[in-house]
C-alpha cells in the first residue's frame, strides 16, 4: 500500500470522551449472606431496573478491619440479581490483587467530585470519618451524580431495543437510550434524549416547554424530531445533508438546528 | 424440559402457518416429540398445511372449554411418530379462548410434549397475544418488504413486554428471526430489502432465510410440510433453521443469485 493510499482512507475510528450516569455498589461490610437478603429486596422493588444494569463495585468504603473480601463470589451474586460488574473501585492492596486475577478493570478510589462536600470535614480521607457516615447503611446503591447535585434527577436510561408502537416518557428527567429505536417509537423527555443507537422513531424532548433541551443521537434517521413543540418531520430532516449521522439537535429561536457531534 | 415455541409476525400472509408446520416437523424429525398449536381460530389453516384436515374431530376450543380431553383432539402425523396436530375452530372466532384455558392445554401439552409450537394469527390482537404469551422462545417471520418489517417490530416489542416473561420480570423471550419468500435477483435490482437490511432494523439473530420457492405452494397445496421435500431450496433452508434453533452452527445458504447454466441460459429455462 502506498503513503497515498493510506491517504485515501478515512480514519476507521475516533477516540471520543463521554460522561455517563452509572451506578454504583458501595459495600460498607464484608457480609455477602447479608448483601443477598438486602438486594433481593431492593431488586424485588424495581425488578425492571435491574436486567443487565452496568455496575462500578465500590469496595474503598470498606473499613480496613475486614477481612479479605471474595470478590468472584460478590460479582456472582450481583450477576444473580441482574447486576453486571464492569470496573473495580477499590484501594485495598488485596482487593487489587483480587480485580488483576479477575482481569477486571480498577478504577481510582472515590474521589471529592461526587460526594458532598462537607466544609466541617477537614480530612475527608479519614477513615475514622468515613466509618462514622457508613455505619448506619450496609450498602447504599446510588447514582453518582445524585450526590454532586442534590436537586438533579436521575436520568432515565434505556438498554433494550425499542420497538414500534412503544412510547417512553422520561419525566422531568433525561432519557438516555442506549439501543436501536425503531420507525413508530416514541421517546419524551422533559430534558434531553441520547439516543446511541439508530434513532428511527420519533424524539420530542423539552416536552414541558424546556426550551433548552437538545437532542443527541448517533444516527439521526428520525420520524419526527420536537424541542419545546418546534418539531422537524423526516421528509425535511432526510434533505439534511446530516441525515444519518452523528448529530445534536438544539433551538434557537423558533428554528431547530442540527449539528454534527 | 419442554419449550413452549411461537411463530408469530404481525402482518399476514409472511408464511407463519407454513413456518410452523415446517419447523415442528423439523422438530420431530430429529426426534423431539412436538405437537403444532394453530391459534387462528375462525381461519384455520394448519390441518391443511399438514394434510390431516379430513381428520379433525375435537378442536383446540373444544379442549379449552373441557368438551374434548386433549387426546381426543390431538391428531397423529401420519408421516412421523413424534409429531402431532391440535387444530382450531372453524366455527368459532378468537373470543373462545382465554387466558386461563390456554394456560391449561398449554401446560398439560408440556408434560408430554418436547417442543409446543404455537402458530399465531396475524395481527396483535387477543388471538396472536395468546399465543405468544406463554411462549419461551419466538420465531418472528418477516418478508424483506417495509411494512412486514414494521410490524414485527411492532410485535417484538410487545414480545418483550406483553408476555408473560416480561410480566413477571423473569428472562425475556428468547427471540429469532426468520426471513420467507427471499429473492436474491430482486435483491439486487433494489425491489426488494436486502437480508442486512431487515437485520440491522430488527436487531435480533437471524434464525434462516427462506427462498422464496414453488416448492412451498406446491407443498401447501398437497399437505406435505415443505421441509420433508429435501431436494427443494426452501425445504432444506427450513432444515437448517431447524438445526440451529437446536444451537448448531450452520452457515446461511440461498443468499446469493444462482449462477444458471449455459443451457439454462441458451433456453430461458428457470432453475
Amino acid at each position: 500500500m502506498s503513503p497515498a493510499d493510506l491517504l485515501d482512507h478515512p480514519p476507521v475510528f475516533q477516540l471520543k470522551g463521554s460522561m455517563l450516569a452509572i451506578t454504583v455498589l458501595e459495600l460498607a461490610h464484608n457480609d455477602l449472606e447479608c448483601l443477598d437478603r438486602q438486594l433481593a429486596a431492593t431488586v424485588a422493588q424495581a425488578p425492571s431496573f435491574f436486567s443487565n444494569t452496568p455496575l462500578i463495585l465500590a469496595l474503598d468504603k470498606l473499613p480496613d478491619s475486614e477481612d479479605t473480601l471474595d470478590l468472584r463470589a460478590l460479582m456472582a451474586l450481583c450477576q444473580r440479581h441482574g447486576l453486571r460488574t464492569l470496573a473495580l473501585r477499590a484501594s485495598r492492596e488485596q482487593d487489587l490483587r483480587a480485580a488483576m486475577a479477575l482481569n477486571l478493570p480498577v478504577l481510582p478510589p472515590s474521589g471529592a467530585r461526587e460526594r458532598s462536600i462537607d466544609p466541617s470535614d477537614t480530612t475527608p480521607s479519614s477513615s475514622a470519618a468515613k466509618q462514622a457516615e457508613n455505619s448506619a447503611l450496609t450498602e447504599s446503591i446510588e447514582k453518582a451524580e445524585i450526590a454532586a447535585v442534590a436537586d438533579v434527577r436521575p436520568s432515565k436510561v434505556i438498554t433494550s431495543p425499542i420497538r414500534g408502537g412503544q412510547q417512553v416518557y422520561a419525566q422531568g428527567c433525561d432519557l438516555i437510550v442506549l439501543a436501536p429505536v425503531s420507525a413508530g417509537a416514541e421517546l419524551l423527555a422533559d430534558g434531553n434524549i441520547h439516543v446511541y443507537g439508530p434513532m428511527r422513531g420519533r424524539a420530542l424532548a423539552g416536552v414541558q416547554g424546556n426550551l433548552q433541551a437538545r437532542i443527541f443521537c448517533q444516527q439521526l434517521s428520525a420520524e419526527l424530531i420536537s424541542i419545546g413543540g418546534h418539531y422537524k418531520v423526516a421528509e425535511d430532516l432526510r434533505r439534511d445533508p446530516l441525515w444519518d449521522q452523528a448529530v445534536q439537535i438544539s433551538l434557537t429561536g423558533e428554528l431547530l438546528n442540527i449539528s454534527r457531534l | 424440559m419442554s419449550k413452549i415455541l411461537v411463530v408469530t409476525s404481525g402482518k399476514g400472509g409472511v408464511g407463519k402457518t407454513t413456518t410452523s408446520a415446517a419447523i415442528g416437523t423439523g422438530l420431530a424429525l430429529r426426534g423431539h416429540k412436538t405437537v403444532i398449536v394453530d391459534f387462528d381460530v375462525g381461519l384455520r389453516n394448519l390441518d391443511l398445511i399438514m394434510g390431516c384436515e379430513r381428520r379433525v374431530v375435537y378442536d383446540f376450543v373444544n379442549v379449552v372449554n373441557g368438551e374434548a380431553t386433549l387426546s381426543q383432539a390431538l391428531i397423529k402425523d401420519k408421516r412421523l411418530e413424534n409429531l402431532y396436530v391440535l387444530a382450531a375452530s372453524q366455527t368459532r372466532d378468537k373470543d373462545a379462548l382465554t387466558q386461563e384455558g390456554v394456560e391449561k392445554v398449554l401446560t398439560e401439552l408440556k408434560q408430554t410434549f418436547e417442543y409446543v409450537v404455537c402458530d399465531s394469527p396475524a395481527g396483535i390482537e387477543k388471538g396472536a397475544h395468546l399465543a405468544m404469551y406463554f411462549a419461551d422462545e419466538a420465531i418472528v417471520v418477516t418478508n424483506p418488504e417495509v411494512s412486514s418489517v414494521r410490524d414485527s417490530d411492532r410485535m417484538l416489542g410487545l414480545l418483550a413486554s406483553k408476555s408473560r416473561r416480561a410480566e413477571k420480570g423473569e428472562d425475556p423471550i428468547k427471540e429469532h428471526l426468520l426471513l420467507t419468500r427471499y429473492n436474491p435477483e430482486r435483491v439486487i435490482r433494489g425491489e426488494m430489502l436486502g437480508v442486512e437490511d431487515v437485520e440491522e432494523i430488527l436487531a435480533i439473530r437471524l434464525l434462516g432465510v427462506i427462498p422464496e420457492s414453488q416448492a412451498v405452494l406446491k407443498a401447501s397445496n398437497q399437505g406435505v410440510p415443505v421441509i420433508l421435500d429435501d431436494q427443494s431450496d426452501a425445504g432444506q433452508a427450513y432444515s437448517d433453521a431447524v438445526d440451529r434453533l437446536l444451537g448448531k452452527e450452520i452457515a446461511h445458504r440461498f443468499l446469493d443469485v444462482k449462477k444458471q447454466g449455459f443451457l439454462q441460459r441458451l433456453f430461458g429455462g428457470r432453475p
